[in-house]
């Protein structure tokens, strides 16, 4: 679990998930904090990436998934009937394991967005945009390029901006599913570094097969396991004592 | 699956055994020259404590290199970092088994029945020794518990040899100069028991992740 003192910003509450026959996740009761990272770990096929998705009702999109108990964001219930799903994105954003930039300069993938929600106004854009890059620490590299296509950046310059374009409709949550696996050293702590400096403002959830990441970056750990979630807490008492005996096995890798 | 890295801790394990039984060589070597008031047997502690410091290296280069090159987390950090505490303990028990051997090659001549007490002694952190590395080996929580539990069997050994000490320097003025040696012999006996006990706390960190009542890693 969580520090009690936390402030919980997503709650699940017996959480079940199914792709037809596949029981992918198995009563999921998960409080996570605001203003931390938190990491989700556990081997392919666990059901992290899953539930990381039920976060913000990506999978509603899968033919086939009928999802049960309740997924609450700042106490509201986001399967509830009332709910916006559009907003609930921008509210909670997500960035990919790859880049993927639209085919369009790098000044519209960031607009992209506030211009959906609305935002016409071209001063507030270029202040919108500029603040974004910032954020995703990749302004100094693409100032002088703004109007040139995103697809000519590196990969890791492509998932920050990516990482740009979900902040600039300034969500409070932001997922990330594996968003560093593809990248290089380099680019993986850019990005690492980044999620540090964000989560001053934002929540951030990430699914990750990079143990040392986790353990680099995280607050809180979840480790899951054939669509249970085995153990929650503090990433340094579970790298160093983990309570479940799945755990230890699965991060000294001697399963998984 | 990580057979490469189980063989390493295999090895460190065989490397801290060996480095008990040297710990345990040491002991009863300066316990038998003292015994034995033999100036060569004390001769042959030194080459063991050397012996000792080499060891100590090696398995530091082990841990260094585990630490390096597999980042261990969970049972296997608290194995790894719990061996590189235990062996400063482990080369200071060479040392100060060094120590007692130097004070008996310049007591020459001076054996007394006193120095049954001091056997007994040597035989309880010779047994202190052993087991704390048998418990770290085994991860035996049982095993290092009552090693620090015998911790008190010394001491209260020291007592005596203390209250013996005092009485020949009572009865016998001119054997004050003895008495003082025997002491020194004493305390590093005692310090021994001390070391043993610091390497039994590690392998209950290691075993349960709590040192001396203390969570390590805090946040």
């Amino acid at each position: 679990m969580c520090d009690n003192n936390e402030k919980i910003i997503i709650e699940s509450n017996k959480l079940n998930l199914y792709y037809g026959d596949n029981h992918a996740l198995k009563d999921i009761s998960f409080r996570i904090p605001s203003n931390r990272i938190t990491a989700l770990i556990g081997p392919s096929g666990c059901g992290k990436s899953t539930f990381l998705k039920t976060l913000n009702r990506m999978n509603d999109l899968v033919p086939g998934v009928k999802i049960d108990g309740q997924v609450m964001y700042n106490g509201e219930d986001i399967y509830g009937k009332a709910v916006d799903v559009t907003r609930l994105r921008r509210q909670i954003g997500m960035v990919f394991q790859k880049a993927n930039p639209f085919p369009m300069s790098i000044y519209d993938n960031i607009a992209y967005g506030p211009r959906t929600h609305g935002i016409r106004n071209r001063a507030r854009l270029d202040e919108i945009v500029e603040r974004s890059l910032r954020d995703a620490a990749i302004w100094e590299e693409v100032k002088d390029r703004l109007n040139k296509s995103a697809l000519g950046l590196s990969g890791g310059q492509q998932q920050r901006i990516c990482i740009a374009r979900a902040l600039a409709v300034e969500p409070d949550v932001l997922l990330m599913d594996e968003s560093t696996s593809a990248l290089d050293p380099i680019s993986t702590s850019k990005i690492e570094e980044l999620a540090m400096d964000l989560k001053s403002r934002y929540t951030v959830i990430m699914v990750t097969h990079n143990m040392q990441q986790a353990l680099r970056i995280s607050d809180y750990t979840a480790f899951f396991l054939l669509g249970e979630l085995v153990e929650y807490g503090d990433t340094q008492t579970m790298f160093s004592e983990p309570t479940d005996k799945r755990t230890e096995d699965y991060i000294t890798g001697r399963f998984g | 699956m990580r057979s490469h890295f189980d063989q390493q801790l295999q090895l460190l394990n065989s490397e801290m055994r060996d480095m008990g039984a040297l710990c345990e060589d040491a002991i009863a070597l300066a316990s038998k020259a003292l015994s034995e008031n033999s100036k060569e047997l004390a001769e042959k502690v030194p080459p063991i404590a050397s012996a000792l410091d080499q060891k100590e290296r090696d398995v530091e280069n082990i841990c260094l290199k585990l630490l390096l090159r597999q980042q261990p987390v969970a049972g296997d950090l608290r194995q790894i970092s719990a061996a590189l505490k235990m062996i400063t303990d482990m080369e200071r028990i060479g040392d100060q088994a060094e120590d007692i051997a130097e004070i008996v090659c310049y007591m020459q001549g001076s054996s007394r029945k006193e120095t049954e007490l001091f056997n007994s002694m040597a035989r309880s952190v010779i047994q202190m020794v052993t087991d704390s590395v048998d418990a770290y080996v085994k991860q035996d929580l049982e095993l290092a518990k009552k090693v620090i539990f015998h911790d008190d069997v010394v001491d209260d050994y020291f007592e005596k040899v203390k209250k013996s000490l005092v009485d020949i320097i009572v009865k016998e003025p001119d054997m004050g100069g003895f008495a003082l040696d025997m002491l020194m012999i004493g305390k590093y006996f005692e310090r021994i028991g001390d070391h043993a006990t610091n390497i039994a706390e590690w392998v209950i960190y290691s075993v349960t992740g709590v040192h001396k009542s203390a969570e390590l890693i805090k946040n």
